[in-house]
């Protein structure tokens, strides 16, 4: 026979609670006889009395003991160990009928909540987002900011903190991404699959992914890094982070890279890394020229499509092809007046804005914007279209105050309205986007304005073709074929992706020159 | 990053509840967090609070501090003379509640009571002599807490006044507070007259040694197990004490008896504290302070050792901040006023009780005093909730005072200035409300919280005094 005893400084527990957990001990395998108490002189006395030996231990009696006897120090100890653990165990709290749950008020409180939490999104207004980003960082949280207007060197100080403790931040600025298959923020519901995408543009990434799941083909990843990273200040951590993680990731089979084009030197930095990964990487920095993409795994693509349907082909392990060209198949546009000659595209999405004016630029040459990629084609006044224009309606200048043009359609269908009513304007290019965060049902927004502006050039003996496509799938809540159908039914030419979109309307326009 | 990939995402959501709601109709786990600008929106003081959260140096040296919180053990020594017992006390001294204030911007109640200590040192003979006295620049005032004490309300001790000696037998430190006067006109709320001095002349020379006597015959008083006792028995040991009261005069009348004091004293004074439902008040205070004290001065330590008020401001001490306040105005407590007062009568917050509060006591423990919650007209719910609350701004729960209605959990003590600073939850503190005018005495009790200022200034001087070693060096 063996004895032990263990004393816990400083524990109260009531002594129906010390006879319950004495019985339980008791009833371990290999333990004679088992005491709790406090140790209280009397209580020791009764203690020595039923024989325990408490040995040298001189508890004071504010202490809990527990004292044991049995077969062998391991049954002992093994039995101290369990007293230990019921101590420690957190009360089963008075569950039923308890006071109402505290709503979690800070990282910290929900961390405690959700300890296997590992990824903080956040969409504070901009000039909180910094400090919740470097909250959820000092937590081991990777951190997505959705916000915007975060300071520069906010931004390099969470990124080069991140990159120091092996955590992740993307953005700010950052609209979309899907880890391990969650979307965040604004994004589409894709199969998973072997592409990763590191996108610095929100809709970029979620044109490449609806494309590669409308192939057939599936993502893995698709990191976003905020509209800042590749500044030559930040330097593309995020990106660069993004590439090796893709790189080292066993499910990825392809990267694609998505951003305006960076700085040189910060390019330069990227197609290295690019390179390094060892894994066949697209490169789309949007309006850039190919020329400027080398590298044995690197693969340059003119469009978002283009950068798609290329990781699509190397996910698969064919030879990616070039871009699309070629002829149109035919489509029905109505009779148009000889004054309609312009292409007026009004954008939600910034970077479908952005590449529509490098590749309209390409072929119709002169094409005004207030995102224009050569910027002596810079909109005097954003509200006032001239010739071929472009209108990224999300730009800040139209979203002060007012929600994005993706969930609040007001100031893109009176914009509808307006162009239609112009007797220069032929094409109408639109964008529709579906997915999370986006307007539950596009199509119900823009089905009678498009059929009153029809309408209204009618009356004046014109026709005005609407062309655009929609950026989403089949799994997004709006649901892809149902948003198609009511957009067709409404006269509105839809293509399988921006590029497609441009190219129609610059073929519908370049004819009525 | 590295781990990102291989393991399920779990998003906590900061501000735009849909997001949270889109990835759980993914099917993905999400947390919702109702977030709220922290520090009132001072975005440099958020700043600096994101930079201490999770700082390995303040959680290594909160962990040290509240160690020593939990370890301490408070132990009633015996009854002392203020001038002899408290260290760094003056002889033309008056010792008062909550952080430093100067006469002129002294509310009623402590001005009163200053007086009232003036007349009862025989420094004037009149109340006016007194305040004359007091407004000449001749008496030095400072708080209690910057010589081991507290005091309940206007919180005044003078040189000749008997003071409860607790000993903390962990660190070896004391703490010290006044003697409870009762209710009514007494000198803590501001009154001042000969009844008043009458009474306090009594307890220097009839109540102090019989109780002395008494304590001297009944050895060490172990403190920590009879509040923890008195917690089982509906006492939060700040506003409600009447179980605490009970199981001290239990413990001291067969010492009394024993004593050899004479006969009529011992009557006297088994009558004086038998009257008094808070008796037992100002020894759970010393008690707290002794415990507080004892985590103090832990260098980088975010953890609150004190919150008192003077009745004008509301200050706070932190661990690892020396001995500076962390000053706001103090707020006016909402709560049940007794028949013909209002809020309009009261003083603001005052004393140095909340003392309670910083050691997880009190309003932190009011799941043990549901009776307490009648005050603010809350039900049996809101005294666990009220609990459960303060659990998002402590470091830890204390395991020697357990909370029978919350299935025994111990009570949340440490409090820690980040904490508080981030979810906005202030500490919340049971108290008794004064009236404005002194001597008029208590008007009511109620509930209220430490204003969120003194937290936000103190987690700032916090980033400033860790980030400036840092910079030089020194970290």
């Amino acid at each position: 026979m063996a004895t032990a005893a263990k004393v816990i400084p400083n524990l109260y527990r009531d002594s129906v609670s010390l006879m319950q957990l004495s019985a339980a001990l008791a009833a371990l395998r290999g333990i004679e006889q088992a005491s709790a108490i406090m140790a209280t002189p009397a209580n020791l006395a009764l203690l020595a009395e039923a024989g325990l030996e408490t040995g040298r231990i001189a508890p004071s009696p504010n202490d809990l003991l527990i004292a044991v006897r049995g077969k062998n120090p391991a049954a002992l100890e093994a039995a101290l160990a369990s007293a230990v653990a019921e101590l420690d165990r957190p009360p089963a709290s008075a569950a039923a009928g308890g006071p109402a749950q505290m709503p979690l008020r800070s990282l910290q409180m929900a961390l405690a909540a959700s300890p296997a939490a590992n990824l903080a999104l956040i969409s504070t207004p901009g000039e909180y987002a910094a400090a919740e980003a470097m909250k959820a960082l000092r937590l081991g949280l990777n951190a997505m900011l959705f916000s915007d207007n975060v300071a520069l060197d906010d931004e390099v100080a969470l990124k080069r903190y991140a990159e120091a403790h092996d955590l992740l931040v993307m953005g700010p600025d950052c609209g979309t991404a899907i880890i391990n298959g969650v979307p965040l923020g604004f994004a589409n519901a894709v199969r998973r699959g072997a592409i990763g995408v590191v996108g610095a543009s929100g809709t970029g990434t979620q044109q490449v992914t609806c494309l590669v799941h409308r192939h057939g083909a599936g993502i893995s990843h698709a990191i976003g890094t905020g509209s800042h990273d590749l500044h030559k200040q930040v330097g593309g951590i995020t990106m660069l982070q993004g590439i090796r993680a893709l790189g080292g990731d066993k499910a990825t089979k392809a990267i694609v890279l998505v951003s305006k084009p960076p700085s040189p030197e910060v390019a330069q930095t990227v197609l290295a890394a690019a390179q390094a990964c060892g894994k066949p990487v697209v490169v789309n920095f949007v309006g850039a020229a190919p020329e400027s993409i080398r590298g044995k795994n690197l693969h340059p693509a003119t469009t978002l499509e283009h950068a798609a349907l290329a990781a699509v082909a190397l996910s698969r392990g064919r030879k990616p092809a070039g871009a699309r060209s070629g002829a149109l198949p035919p489509v029905r546009i109505g009779r148009m007046s000889s004054s309609q000659r312009y292409v007026r595209g009004l954008y939600s999405g910034g970077t479908f804005c952005y590449e529509a004016s490098a590749l309209l630029g390409a072929s119709l040459g002169e094409v005004w914007s207030n995102a224009p990629v050569d910027s002596k084609y810079r909109l005097a006044n954003v509200r006032k279209s001239k010739g071929h224009t472009l209108v990224d309606l999300g730009d800040d200048e139209f979203t002060r105050g007012r929600p994005h043009p993706m969930i609040d359609f007001r100031l893109r269908n009176e914009r509808i309205l307006a162009e239609a009513n112009d007797a220069e304007v032929a094409v109408i290019l639109l964008d529709v986007v579906l997915g999370y965060g986006a307007h539950p049902d596009p199509a119900a927004e823009l089905v009678p304005v498009l059929r009153k502006a029809q309408a209204a050039a009618r009356r004046k003996k014109r026709s005005i073709a609407f062309v655009g496509f929609v950026c989403g799938t089949e799994l997004d809540p709006q649901g892809l074929e149902g948003q198609e159908g009511a957009l067709r039914a409404a006269g509105m030419i839809l293509t399988a992706s921006n590029a497609q979109a441009v190219r129609l309307a610059a073929s519908i326009a370049g004819k009525r020159r | 990053m590295s781990t990102l990939f291989s393991r399920p995402l779990s998003v906590l959501n900061v501000g735009v509840g849909s997001f949270a709601q889109a990835i759980r109709q993914a099917g993905g786990e999400a947390t919702h967090i109702e977030w709220a600008p922290p520090a009132n929106g001072d975005r440099a003081a958020g700043a600096a609070l994101s930079r201490m959260v999770n700082h390995p140096r303040v959680e290594a040296a909160n962990a040290k501090a509240v160690e020593r919180l939990l370890a301490a053990q408070p132990r009633l020594e015996g009854i002392g003379i203020a001038g002899d017992a408290l260290p760094g006390m003056g002889k033309r001294m008056v010792l008062h509640a909550g952080p430093p204030i100067e006469w002129t911007r002294m509310c009623g109640p402590m001005k009163g009571a200053i007086a009232g200590a003036i007349l009862l040192e025989g420094w004037a003979d009149s109340e006016k002599e007194a305040q004359a006295l007091a407004a000449g620049g001749k008496i030095d005032f400072e708080p209690c807490h910057h010589h081991a004490a507290v005091g309940p309300m206007a919180g005044i001790i003078s040189p000749s006044m008997p003071v409860w000696v607790v000993k903390n037998a962990t660190d070896g430190n004391l703490a010290y507070s006044n003697l409870n006067e009762g209710l009514g006109k007494v000198l803590r709320f501001g009154a001042n007259s000969p009844e008043v001095i009458a009474r306090l002349k009594w307890m220097q020379s009839t109540l102090a040694p019989t109780l002395r006597a008494g304590l001297d015959k009944l050895g060490v008083l172990d403190l920590k197990p009879l509040m923890a006792q008195a917690l089982h028995m509906g006492d939060e040991v700040h506003n409600r004490n009447t179980a605490a009261s009970a199981l001290l005069i239990k413990r001291l009348v067969p010492a009394l008896l024993k004593s050899g004091a004479p006969a009529s004293d011992v009557a006297a004074t088994i009558e004086f504290m038998a009257a008094n439902d808070h008796f037992f008040l100002n020894i759970s205070m010393a008690a707290c302070k002794s415990m507080l004290d004892a985590a103090h001065g832990i260098p980088d330590s975010s953890l609150v050792t004190a919150m008192a008020r003077n009745g004008v401001d509301f200050g706070i001490r932190v661990s690892g901040l020396g001995e500076r306040w962390f000053a706001t105005p103090a707020p006016v407590v909402h709560g049940l006023y007794f028949a013909g007062y209002s809020m309009a009568d009261a003083a603001p917050d005052l004393g140095d009780s909340a003392i309670t509060e910083t050691a997880g006591l009190g309003g932190f423990a009011m799941a043990a005093a549901p009776a307490i919650v009648k005050f603010v007209g809350g039900n049996a719910q809101d005294a666990l909730a009220n609990t459960l609350a303060m659990t998002h701004i402590t470091l830890k729960r204390n395991g020697a005072f357990t909370l029978a209605a919350l299935d025994f959990a111990g009570t949340p003590c440490g409090i820690d200035a980040r904490r508080v600073v981030d979810t906005g939850i202030l500490p919340i503190i049971n108290t008794g409300i004064a009236h404005k005018a002194p001597g008029v005495g208590q008007i009511g009790a109620g509930v209220t919280r430490a204003p969120l200022a003194c937290f936000t200034q103190a987690v700032s001087a916090l980033a400033r005094s860790i980030e400036s070693l840092a910079d030089s060096g020194k970290a």
